[in-house]
């Protein structure tokens, strides 16, 4: 048993409120943007926002791995699912991410592919292993958190000399996204402080945002995924803001340290490298940003083995995913959110996990704010 | 009970499996008919062995419903399939406020089945229908080749009485009224889930598959002003509130500390990244009720086996936009929405 409700005492929460409502100062605004998909979900799912002063403003941020995977990565999967004796496997999330034409994994399944729901990428080589005459893909998706169990499982499939397995590496890395938010672009959000994510944070070590505080002036602080988690590292970003400081603070020590894992690093680095250049839905193509398997691992790659290239530049559509993903917009700014774009048929990414800002804003806050003027 | 038939070959119920001749209409299908289904739903009316069960009716209102089971895995902890397929049928009459009567029993089997399998399901369908005093009184088996069905699809339909003066429907609730649950939520899809392929978590969680007949009566003698009674079975207590919400022309509140979920369902769901509010139930009931009511209704539920932890869980209030919304553990508010597509665990 976790002891999650320790996290969540409505008196605890209430007064870490009350402290970032007197530390506020009335004369100014606070924006904080929560880098990670996770925390927007936990967000809303809490209703944070609702309880802080109505000069502090979260800021949805680009760190949801289902939300800023381009259109034509998911048009590579679609077609590798669709080869005759292919199984492809991926997170559930994965599956409803629509592609070109608003095709998705799910409708290749619906239409013959076989497309198959894994909890890890264990279970996928395990696959590979009881279907020894289909070529089973992982396609891999997620942030430095998901990216050492793909690296072992590499690692594992390269030791047992699995043949029939590869994986469709989609593996993105944290820092170069929060750099492009915070770039040189004219349009940047203005943002007082960043929220940063405990979970990649766990591995790559609090060390690794060090850069943003330093060079961006920009005060950091690695929170967990409570909702107290939540409340206590908005605290610290507003007591940081108040004081002129900029540094990285971790609000999550019961799991992140300055270094972090260092074994998961090192799998990493020797499974994976950088590539030159990743495409990300809403913040285009960005250095180093993704990973690819080693050239010794090329046998596991399944870019090398069905000869998947680079995909086309994003298509330009009326979905304002892109300006939401860099915290331009807000999801209730876009033509489409809730009438053309909702969960259960999705237009953008970002309406797709239950991380993505606009699924998260739609699930959990339509029509709130109208309800709440009733009750009052 | 003496079969008509000509005996065919002894069947091995040990060792063998459903074959397409035990679908075709001839002896195979007979004698699993004779030896398997009536043998163990075990009544006058499945006896007579004709194409449709006969029998009386009173004046009045009937209830009528049916409902297909394709549940996978066939055995979870806390029933199967076929105590599922009476306990889910037998709910849907009952929260009608009807007596449940009589049931039909519809059988898709795969080729290959092992008629083991079979046999216990049957069994398990024929002590649920017998402790819920509800008999199968007809049914049909079909056989499907092997790859075309997953072992067992069974359909059953069922027939209530309802008790003059009971009016329940979805349309029914208005605001000011109180929502009550019969207990833990979520149980059901949890212990599902901890069962499938690739997930298998160690758990003591069981299913609260059970029929809720006997507890709607005693509610209904207690209180029969009840407006509403639903059972949130796929898409769980959030879907069903969304139903009756849209159905009445109302909003809900709910308050999330009042609504009760086994810890280990909540922890769970926190390492999956689910929501209990979505999670099935097959056991469950919502009943709405005036306020002035609520106490009556609760303390009845609570001396009841199957409403031991019972709990008012919100009220209904007015809202043009039909919203559910609830109040969480610190005093935020959320909407609580339908649930959109298949509920996948989140990936990191």
């Amino acid at each position: 048993m976790i002891a999650f409700d320790a996290f969540r005492d409505g008196e605890t929460a209430r007064r870490l409120a009350a402290a970032i409502a007197a530390e506020a100062q009335p004369g100014r605004s606070y924006a904080f943007m929560e880098f990670c998909g996770g925390h927007t979900h936990a967000i809303c799912r809490y209703a944070i926002a609702e309880m802080l002063p109505a000069n502090l403003r979260m800021v949805h941020g680009p760190g949801c791995p289902v939300c800023v995977l381009p259109v034509g990565r998911v048009d590579a999967a679609i077609a590798i699912a669709e080869r005759t004796g292919v199984t492809l496997c991926s997170f559930g999330d994965v599956l409803r991410i629509p592609g070109s034409h608003r095709r998705s994994l799910l409708s290749a399944k619906a239409a013959g592919a076989d497309v198959r729901v894994v909890y890890s990428p264990l279970d996928a080589l395990a696959l590979a292993q009881a279907l020894p005459d289909r070529q089973v893909v992982f396609f891999a998706v997620g942030f430095e958190t998901t990216t050492p169990p793909t690296a072992a499982v590499l690692a594992r499939a390269r030791h047992l000399g699995i043949g029939n397995f590869s994986v469709f590496c989609n593996h993105v890395l944290t820092p170069p996204a929060i750099a492009a938010v915070l770039g040189e672009a004219a349009d940047r959000p203005v943002l007082d402080g960043i929220l940063g994510p405990a979970h990649v944070a766990a591995v790559t070590g609090a060390d690794a945002f060090a850069g943003f505080a330093r060079d961006a002036r920009m005060p950091v602080v690695i929170a967990g995924f409570e909702p107290l988690d939540l409340l206590q590292a908005i605290l610290m970003l507003v007591r940081q803001a108040n004081s002129g400081a900029a540094r990285v603070e971790i609000q999550f020590s019961r799991g992140v340290t300055a270094a972090g894992n260092r074994a998961a690093q090192a799998l990493t680095a020797e499974v994976f490298e950088p590539r030159a250049h990743f495409a990300w839905r809403g913040l285009g193509q960005l250095a180093e940003s993704g990973l690819r398997p080693r050239p010794g691992f090329a046998a596991w790659n399944a870019e090398t083995r069905f000869e998947i290239g680079d995909p086309p530049p994003e298509p330009r559509t009326a979905c304002r995913c892109a300006e939401i993903l860099r915290g331009l917009a807000q999801p209730a700014d876009c033509p489409l959110f809730g009438s053309a774009c909702t969960p259960e048929s999705p237009h953008g990414a970002c309406m797709v996990s239950s991380e993505g800002a606009c699924a998260a804003e739609w699930s959990y806050g339509r029509g709130r704010r109208r309800i709440w003027k009733e009750l009052r | 009970m003496t079969s008509p038939l000509p005996l065919g070959p002894a069947i091995d119920w040990e060792t063998g499996r459903i074959e397409l001749a035990h679908g075709s209409g001839g002896r195979a299908m007979a004698q699993l008919v004779d030896e398997l289904f009536v043998a163990a739903f075990d009544n006058p009316l499945l006896a007579r062995r004709d194409d449709q069960a006969q029998f009386a009716v009173a004046a009045g209102r009937m209830a009528m419903t049916t409902d297909s089971y394709v549940i996978s895995p066939l055995f979870f902890p806390g029933g199967d399939i076929g105590s599922l397929a009476v306990h889910g049928t037998v709910n849907d009459l009952a929260m009608a406020g009807a007596e449940p009567l009589y049931l039909s029993a519809g059988f898709i089997l795969e080729e290959g089945l092992p008629l083991d399998v079979l046999r216990r399901v049957v069994a398990s369908m024929a002590a649920a229908s017998r402790a819920a005093g509800v008999p199968i009184v007809t049914g049909d088996t079909k056989v499907v080749e092997r790859g075309k069905g997953d072992g067992i699809f069974i359909n059953t339909a069922g027939i209530g009485r309802i008790p003059p003066g009971v009016a329940i429907g979805g349309d029914r609730a208005r605001p000011g009224d109180a929502i009550l649950v019969n207990g833990t939520i979520g149980d059901h899809g949890l212990a599902i889930l901890s069962q499938r392929e690739g997930l298998g978590f160690a758990t003591a969680l069981k299913s609260d598959s059970a029929a809720l007949h006997r507890l709607v009566a005693r509610m209904l003698a207690a209180v029969p002003e009840i407006a509403c009674l639903r059972d949130p079975t796929r898409g769980g207590l959030a879907t069903t509130l969304n139903e009756l919400a849209a159905q009445s022309g109302v909003g809900m509140l709910l308050h999330e500390a009042a609504i009760p979920i086994r810890p280990e369902v909540r922890t769970a769901c926190d390492l999956l990244g689910l929501d209990p509010l979505y999670a099935a139930n097959e056991g469950k009931l919502v009943a709405i009720c005036p306020s002035a009511r609520a106490d009556r209704l609760l303390a009845t539920m609570r001396a009841d086996p199957l409403g031991g932890d019972a709990a008012i869980v919100g009220r209904v209030i007015e809202d043009p936009d039909r919203l559910v919304t609830i109040e969480t553990g610190f005093g935020g508010r959320r909407t609580v929405d339908w649930l959109a597509g298949v509920q996948l665990p989140r990936i990191c």
